[in-house]
C-alpha cells in the first residue's frame, strides 16, 4: 500500500529564517501520526505546506498520491483540514455551517442532508441543530468544525492543535473521535503540544527549531532511555535536592517533574538505597526514590536538549 | 455557481446579523441624505438688507421696492448716515446696503447715468458672489425699465434674457443632490464590502474557506452578491426620498437608472474588496475604505467643484474617479432625461472600472491564496 502522505525534504524559508528545515517522512494509510513541538518550532508551517496552503521553499509533499506543490487544487478536494481557531462562521446556525462548507466541496443537496445527519449525530449536536456558532462551547464548536472538515469523506485528514482551550473531558471525546476515523481507514496527521495526547498517536515526530529531531511509536522513542533509567524522588526540598544530585557523578541531568524531581542516569545500575541515605544525611527528607518508565516529556525535553 | 451562491448566502446572513454592516449598509446612508442634503445648499435666501436711501423720491422707493419684491431681500433696515450701516455690516446684522444718491429721481427722468451703490459683506465670498449677482440682475431690470420709460422713440435694442434649462429655478439643491447620491453610495459599498474580506482573515474562516476547493473569482462574485443587492436597494431608496423631499425631477427612464447604479456599485464593491484583500485589519480597512471613497468622491468627481476650473494634473487624477462617470450620467437621466446616446461613454467607463476592480481583487486574493 503506498503511504498516505510522503514528505522529502520538505523545506521553508521565510526571508533568513528557516521554518521547516528539510524534514522527510512518510505517514500511513490509516495511521494517527503526531507532530510533537513547542510553538514556534514549525508544525504549523509544515502542515500548511501539506495541505497546499503555503508553497515549500524545496522539497516535496506527495498526499494520496498527489505531489501538493504540483496541484495543490486537487489535494484540496481530497484532504480535510481543521486548523486550531475551528474556523466557523459564529453568526451563522449549525445547520447554516455545515450547508456552506457542504457547498464549498461541491456535495450537492441529498449529499448535505446525509452528511449533516452523521455530522450532528457524531458530534453530538442533536437539538442544537438552530443554535448560532458562537453560543456553542468549546467541545462542541471543536466537534462541528472537524465535522464540517469531514463533510466531503476525505481519506486524510490534517488537524493544527485541533484541541487548544478545550476542557479535558472533550478532548477525549475529541480523540475517540479521530481513533474511530482511524480504525475507518482515515489517516490523520494532527500537530499538538499536550504530550498526553501524543500518547493517542500511533506514531510521532518530534518537532524541534524546524528539524525532525526523532520519530517512531511512543514505546521506541522512549528506547532512548533504555541504558539511562530514570529515577523518581519525592522530596519536600525538590530544589535543593536537584542542587544536590548535580554533584554526583552518575547523574548526567535533572529536571522537575510536578512536585518530583527526575534524574536521568548515566548507567544502568545504581544503589538506590545509597543515594536516598546520601541525600537524607546532607538533610534533603527524601520520601521516596524509584526507577520509573519514562514519560513522553521525558523523551521531548531529552530530544530538544540533545538537539 | 452553486459555490458562489452559497457564499453570497452565507455572506447575506452574516450581514443581517451584523450590527456594524447593516449601520453603514442602511443607516449611514440614510443620515447621509438629511445631513447633506439640508444643509449642503449653495442658494442664498432672505438676504438682510440695509438701505441709505438720500434721494427719498419715488423712484428711490421703486427701486427699494425691486429688491425687497426679488424674494432674495429682505429690507432690515432704513439707515442714514454710512457710519449706521457699517456699524450694522460689522454686528452681521445686514449682509447688503443698498446706497441711493440724492438726485436720483431727477437725473433718471433728464436721461443722466445715476451710480447707485451696493455694499456687499464679503466675509463669505461665495455668499457674496451670489449675493451680488442677485443685486445686478435686479438693478439691471430696473434700469432697464427707465430707459424704456424715458426713451421716447422705443424700447432698448438690446435685452438679455436669460433661460436656465433643467434647473429654471438655478436651485442648487438639484444639482448636488445627484453628487450626493453618488457620494453616498460609494461611502457605505466600499465601506462595508472593504470590512468583509478582511473580517474572514481576522476571524480565521479565511484559512478554511481557503482549504475548500474553490476558485478566488467565485468567492469574490459571491461576496459581492448580497452586498450589491443590498446598495441598490438603498440606491434606489436614496433617488425616490430625493424627489419626496428634495424635489429632484425624473425626467430620464428608470431602467437607464438602475443601469447606471449598477454599473457604479458594482465597481464600489470591487474597490471595497480590494482594499479589504490589502488590508490586514478591520481598522486599517476602515481608514483606507474612507481615504479612498470620501475624498475623492466629494472633491475630484464634479459633486461640489468643477471638474473644468482644475488644474490639467488633478483633472487627470479624475479620469480614475467613477464617480465623476456617474454624477454626469445621473444628472443627465434625471434632470435632462438624456437618451443612452448622450451619456454611454460614461456608462462604459463605470463598466470597465468595475470589470477591472473586481478582477484585481479575485486576482489579489488568488495570489495570497496560492
Amino acid at each position: 500500500m503506498a503511504p498516505a502522505i510522503l514528505v522529502r525534504d520538505l523545506t521553508r524559508r521565510f526571508g533568513a529564517f528557516t521554518a521547516v528545515d528539510a524534514i522527510s517522512f512518510a505517514v500511513e494509510q490509516g495511521e494517527i501520526f503526531g507532530f510533537l513541538g513547542a510553538n514556534g518550532a514549525g508544525k504549523s508551517t509544515a502542515i500548511r505546506m501539506m495541505c497546499g496552503l503555503l508553497k515549500p521553499t524545496s522539497g516535496t509533499a506527495v498526499v494520496d498520491g498527489v505531489d501538493v506543490s504540483r496541484d495543490p487544487e486537487d489535494v484540496k478536494r481530497r484532504i480535510g483540514y481543521m486548523s486550531q481557531k475551528f474556523s466557523l462562521y459564529e453568526a451563522l446556525t449549525v445547520e447554516q455551517n455545515i450547508r456552506f462548507f457542504g457547498a464549498l466541496y461541491g456535495l450537492d443537496d441529498a449529499r448535505i442532508a446525509l452528511r449533516m445527519k452523521f455530522v450532528i449525530e457524531m458530534a453530538g449536536l442533536s437539538g442544537r441543530e438552530k443554535t448560532r456558532a458562537r453560543d456553542l462551547a468549546g467541545g462542541w464548536r471543536q466537534r462541528l468544525a472537524l465535522g464540517c472538515a469531514i463533510l466531503h469523506e476525505p481519506r486524510i485528514v490534517f488537524l493544527d492543535e485541533p484541541t487548544g482551550g478545550v476542557d479535558p473531558v472533550s478532548r477525549r471525546q475529541f480523540w475517540r473521535l479521530i481513533e474511530e476515523m482511524s480504525r475507518s481507514g482515515v489517516t490523520t496527521l494532527v500537530t499538538t503540544h499536550y504530550l498526553d495526547e501524543a500518547e493517542h498517536c500511533h506514531r510521532i515526530a518530534i518537532i524541534n527549531a524546524g528539524k525532525l529531531a526523532a520519530m517512531g511509536t511512543s514505546r521506541q522513542l522512549k528506547e532512548i532511555f533504555a541504558r539511562r533509567p530514570i529515577l523518581e524522588i519525592h522530596s519536600t526540598r525538590p530544589v535543593d535536592v536537584m542542587r544536590a544530585l548535580e554533584q554526583v557523578p552518575d547523574i548526567e541531568k535533572t529536571t522537575v517533574f510536578g512536585t518530583a524531581v527526575h534524574a536521568v542516569l548515566r548507567t544502568p545500575d545504581v544503589d538506590l538505597a545509597g543515594l536516598a541515605r546520601d541525600l537524607n544525611a546532607r538533610g534533603l527528607d527524601v520520601s521516596g526514590i524509584d526507577r520509573v518508565m519514562p514519560s513522553l516529556e521525558d523523551v521531548f525535553l531529552d530530544v530538544v536538549e540533545h538537539a | 455557481m452553486r459555490k458562489m451562491l452559497a457564499v453570497g448566502r452565507k455572506e447575506f446572513r452574516q450581514i443581517a446579523r451584523d450590527r456594524r454592516s447593516l449601520m453603514v449598509l442602511l443607516f449611514v446612508p440614510a443620515f447621509f441624505l438629511l445631513l447633506y442634503g439640508y444643509a449642503l445648499n449653495f442658494d442664498v435666501q432672505n438676504i438682510q438688507l440695509a438701505v441709505h436711501d438720500s434721494d427719498r423720491s419715488q423712484a428711490s422707493r421703486d427701486l427699494v421696492n425691486a429688491f425687497v419684491e426679488s424674494g432674495y431681500f429682505r429690507l432690515a433696515a432704513d439707515v442714514s448716515s454710512s457710519r449706521e450701516y457699517e456699524a450694522l455690516i460689522e454686528r452681521g446684522e445686514v449682509r447688503a446696503v443698498l446706497v441711493i444718491p440724492s438726485g436720483l429721481q431727477r437725473d433718471l427722468l433728464t436721461g443722466h447715468r445715476v451710480p447707485v451703490q451696493v455694499v456687499i459683506n464679503g466675509d463669505n465670498s461665495n455668499t457674496a458672489t451670489t449675493v451680488m449677482g442677485y443685486a445686478l440682475s435686479v438693478l439691471q431690470t430696473a434700469s432697464a425699465q427707465y430707459q424704456a420709460q424715458v426713451s421716447t422713440r422705443s424700447a432698448p435694442l438690446v435685452t438679455v434674457e436669460s433661460r436656465v434649462w433643467y434647473n429654471p429655478q438655478l436651485r442648487s439643491a438639484l444639482f448636488l443632490i445627484p453628487g450626493l447620491i453618488a457620494y453616498i453610495g460609494m461611502i457605505s459599498s466600499v465601506v462595508s464590502t472593504s470590512l468583509s474580506v478582511v473580517r474572514e482573515k481576522e476571524r480565521g474562516t479565511m484559512e478554511q474557506v481557503r482549504m475548500a476547493p474553490l476558485g478566488t473569482g467565485s468567492y469574490i462574485l459571491g461576496k459581492t452578491l448580497p452586498y450589491f443587492v443590498i446598495s441598490l436597494a438603498t440606491s434606489v431608496f436614496i433617488v425616490l426620498a430625493s424627489m419626496a423631499l428634495f424635489g429632484l425631477p425624473m425626467n430620464g427612464s428608470w431602467a437607464l437608472l438602475i443601469l447606471a447604479l449598477s454599473l457604479y456599485l458594482a465597481g464600489a464593491l470591487g474597490l471595497g474588496l480590494m482594499i479589504s484583500t490589502i488590508a490586514e485589519s478591520q481598522q486599517v480597512a476602515f481608514q483606507l475604505a474612507v481615504l479612498a471613497s470620501f475624498l475623492p468622491t466629494m472633491m475630484l468627481s464634479g459633486f461640489v467643484f468643477p471638474i473644468a476650473s482644475m488644474p490639467a494634473p488633478i483633472q487627470a487624477i479624475t479620469l480614475v474617479v467613477p464617480a465623476r462617470y456617474f454624477i454626469v450620467a445621473l444628472r443627465s437621466i434625471v434632470l435632462k432625461g438624456a437618451e443612452l446616446s448622450a451619456f454611454w461613454t460614461e456608462l462604459a467607463a463605470l463598466a470597465v472600472y468595475a470589470a477591472l476592480m473586481l478582477t484585481l481583487a479575485s486576482r489579489r486574493l488568488a495570489r495570497q491564496w496560492a
